[in-house]
């Protein structure tokens, strides 16, 4: 049997132990002496959330195909571990060998949204790692960082060894033969980190030094050492039939966020929202091949049993062949009783068909994202959704079963007026509208219409990325107007209105945003007892607010500032394949409310062509 | 075809509670390729019913799980592909096939069988006393306790639940009532016991095992008693 690293007295003293004990199926075991490089692969969040994200799980895979490196896992122990943790001194453990974080050769630490800074200190310390790169030795693990928040990594740069720009796949194999062959070599981590330098899309960032303007704004960013390249070019796969997928998932014990098998059908997206940094970082689109998708679909479902398994993309409907991989599915797992899930589907007629097939519609609801209120400012975001779709998309609904509805808006997009916020609870009467206006006797009793909006936060490689963002008083300002505006409305009974927390948002955009200067916040904030912000229950405005102000750092010039188009952004140094031109150009035909085509209408010249691959050549064969 | 299935609880696999273990055997099931049957409804769900779920923090080697599975099963092989897809601390000890009658193992559980020992650091310095001192509290004609209900302290007398009591080594082997009514905990015993001492069981002294879980054998006298896995034929 495992040893494992807490005893008995600790593990049933606080909630939900099987969190830290490991053990679970398709985990993978080695013999740490049989192997070169100790990876622990880290989601600073708690197990449930990190255990549902589908990027480490590729990378486990990927990672233990080699003989010579064993990955685990790790994830943020929830505060009542945590205090077990400190008050025992107790150092971070991986799940899968039990043993110390701190004796591992890489540390890897997946970002994938802002609020999980402080959670990067909090496993960093309770692994006994220092928190800066600078204060490491020869004898702690290499930490490195990636995933969309490694976009703008700046804000987190004094606390990673490593940056990785871009999709894992690629050149993490490089990166550790690079390891191996300096450390037989007896080479040094400075050494290391030099050679790593020259390995693409990876970014050292001690290697760089930052000065600034006296308005704050960044005078240069440029490397300091001959190893380091003045630009780093973002990683992507550019054949994803050419790149292994998972094939034997792990699967928790305790149910995960997502209890189901998640097959990626494709990676980018054609559609060019301008507020979505996904749709950004991961162009072009690159789908993988309906036989491809079959193999790994059985292969997941019979290696963990699951009995639902989702299609994950950020637009499904844009996938060539949707109906023949749906179909598939349908065909060969629904009679074994297993769920097929389809997120972010465009509603149609054929979506319904295909809905009322695969769900229960009595028990689902339909989403629409409009993310705007009005025609015009839904054209400035260059969201093609129009009202008719939506409307028509709705009845066809109405009229084959669905009573329930979904709006997700945004609030504070740029150039938004009273008349865009009015427009949210506009819309939403008039969904519910649409059901009163069908027969009676064809509908099944009232309509539910929820509509949320979350607050916008302009992201780098965005064409929003030079908007200045409200402040949280602003926010909810703009809230209360729309809560009152959905008061007005005649079917009010038969619409709710949410809408995110605005403190958090706030925080979100300077992170977002943020340089070198925002890491003393960071850590001053996690010292002052900051963790799990992205908990609600957690979140402490005041105890970052006090950070700011202990700092000297004024969170309005990360947020409400408009950056003039030439100025130096601090992730200027990356290049993410999007050209910086292409994104202002966006920029200006967004203030005009100009529409852009998507990709497979017409090509705008982004930039991310230069990769060879996906959409920008499907019709070139 | 009702199959009865025995498995083992141990190791790391204590601090998964039975939710997760339901969870985790239905997913299980699905790797092994077993033909179970499905539940009706728009989301079919396989039948399984547990005998009896076990508590957090005990480890067990006397497990019970019930499912029925379709006519196309392949009976002979169905134990060693259940066995390959098990996680560690997950053992398929037997299966076996039940009559079509049979009643599912939760509604029949009768007794179970524990083995209590200490966990390192909490040995008592003089065993040999703190088992003499158990004998004297098995003992008495009564073993009363008072415990809190919605209608207020209520005695209970745990003697008559208590179907065996004594030491195997350093480990202390319990039997007692199980099941639906007149369920008796292990710990109940024990919390009675250091309280008879005049003092308060240590939270985590005992490490608690089940060992078995048994149904009444329907003789005469209600205390002969048939493990689970005895009432069916084995596969």
């Amino acid at each position: 049997m495992r040893k494992l690293a807490l005893s008995d007295e600790i593990l049933l003293s606080i909630d939900k132990p099987a969190r830290y004990i490991g053990g679970e199926v398709n985990m993978v075991v080695k013999d740490p002496k049989q192997v070169d490089l100790r990876f622990a692969f880290c989601f600073p969040d708690v197990y449930e959330i990190g255990m549902s994200h589908l990027g480490i799980q590729i990378l486990y895979d990927m990672f233990n195909r080699r003989d010579d490196v064993w990955c685990e896992r790790v994830y943020s122990p929830w505060n009542d571990m945590d205090q077990e943790l400190r008050n025992r001194g107790i150092p971070l453990f991986a799940l899968e060998s039990q043993d110390p974080v701190k004796d591992f050769d890489f540390l890897g630490i997946t970002l994938q949204y802002e609020m999980c800074y402080t959670n990067v200190l909090q496993v960093l310390d309770l692994s006994q790692i220092p928190l800066h790169a600078e204060d490491r030795t020869e004898a702690h693990p290499i930490v490195i960082g990636g995933g969309p928040c490694a976009f703008n990594p700046e804000p987190l740069a004094p606390f990673f060894d490593l940056f990785y720009i871009g999709e894992g796949e690629t050149v993490y194999d490089r990166l550790f033969d690079v390891y191996i062959e300096n450390k037989k070599q007896g080479g040094s981590r400075r050494e290391f980190l030099q050679k790593a330098a020259a390995v693409p899309g990876i970014y050292v960032p001690s290697l760089y030094d930052v000065s600034y303007n006296a308005d704050g704004t960044i005078a240069s960013f440029v490397p300091n050492d001959p190893h380091a390249p003045a630009s780093v070019r973002r990683e992507l796969v550019v054949d994803m039939d050419q790149v292994n997928y998972i094939e034997k998932p792990l699967i928790p014990f305790l149910k995960p966020t997502q209890d189901r098998v998640v097959l990626e059908i494709q990676r980018g997206c054609i559609r060019g929202c301008r507020f979505c940094q996904a749709g950004s970082i991961y162009r072009p689109l690159r789908e993988r091949s309906l036989e491809y998708l079959k193999h790994y679909a059985k292969a997941m479902l019979e290696s963990t049993g699951c009995d639902e398994i989702s299609l994950s993309s950020l637009s499904s409907s844009d996938y060539t062949d949707l109906k023949g991989i749906v179909t598939f599915l349908i065909d060969q797992f629904q009679d074994k009783g297993v769920n097929i899930s389809l997120p972010s589907l465009r509603i149609d007629a054929f979506s319904l068909d295909v809905m009322s097939k695969v769900q229960d519609v009595k028990k689902s609801s339909l989403t629409f994202a409009p993310e705007a209120g009005s025609q015009r400012l839904r054209d400035v975001i260059n969201k093609g959704l129009t009202e008719e779709v939506i409307l028509n998309g709705a009845k066809e609904a109405f009229l084959g079963g669905w009573n329930r509805v979904k709006l997700y808006f945004m609030l504070g997009l740029p150039t938004e007026t009273q008349e865009d916020m009015e427009g949210i609870a506009l819309l939403s009467e008039k969904v519910a509208e649409t059901y009163y206006d069908i027969p009676k006797d064809q509908r099944q009793g009232r309509v539910q219409i929820v509509a949320s909006s979350s607050f916008f936060v302009p992201k780098p490689f965005t064409p929003f990325q030079w908007a200045p963002m409200c402040t949280a008083e602003e926010f909810l300002r703009r809230a209360y107007l729309v809560k009152d505006t959905f008061r007005r409305m005649k079917n009010f009974k038969s619409l709710k209105y949410n809408y995110h927390e605005a403190e958090l948002t706030v925080l979100e955009g300077v992170l977002a945003r943020g340089d070198r200067r925002v890491a003393p916040v960071i850590e001053a904030a996690y010292r002052g007892g900051a963790m799990f912000d992205s908990w609600g229950e957690n979140f402490q405005n005041d105890v970052w607010m006090q950070a700011f102000s202990d700092c000297g750092v004024d969170p309005d010039f990360y947020t409400t500032r408009e950056r003039s188009l030439d100025e130096i952004l601090p992730w200027d140094f990356i290049d993410a394949g999007v050209s910086k031109e292409f994104l202002k150009r966006e920029w200006s035909r967004a203030q005009n409310g100009q529409l852009t085509p998507n990709c497979r209408q017409q090509c705008s010249g982004c930039g991310a062509r230069v990769f060879g691959g996906g959409v920008c050549f499907e019709n070139s064969n | 075809m009702k199959i009865r299935i025995k498995f083992t609880k141990l190791g790391a696999t204590k601090f998964i509670g039975h939710l997760d273990v339901m969870r985790y055997f239905q997913k299980a099931i699905r790797r092994a390729g077993i033909a179970i049957r499905l539940s009706g409804g728009f989301s079919p769900h396989p039948v399984m019913s547990f005998a009896s779920p076990l508590g957090l923090g005990l480890t067990s080697r006397g497990e019970y799980l019930d499912i029925e599975v379709l006519p196309t099963e392949d009976l002979s092989t169905l134990k060693d592909r259940l066995s390959r897809v098990m996680a560690e601390g997950f053992e398929i000890r037997s299966c076996c096939l039940l009559p079509d009658s049979a009643r599912n193992a939760m509604s029949i559980v009768a007794a179970a069988d524990y083995r209590l020992t200490f966990r390192p650091g909490y040995r008592p310095e003089d065993m040999d006393a703190f088992f003499e001192n158990l004998e004297r509290f098995y003992s008495q004609p009564q073993i009363l306790i008072t415990r809190q209900t919605k209608k207020g302290p209520q005695e209970r007398d745990l003697k008559p639940l208590i179907y065996a009591l004594r030491r195997e080594e350093d480990s202390l082997f319990l039997q007692v009532s199980s099941g639906s009514s007149d369920n008796l905990k292990p710990e109940t015993v024990m919390e009675a016991f250091y309280r008879f001492q005049g003092q308060e069981l240590p939270p985590f002294a005992l490490e608690i095992c089940r060992e078995e879980l048994y149904a009444a054998s329907g003789e005469e006298d209600g205390r002969r008693f048939l493990p689970l896995e005895e009432l069916g034929e084995v596969i």
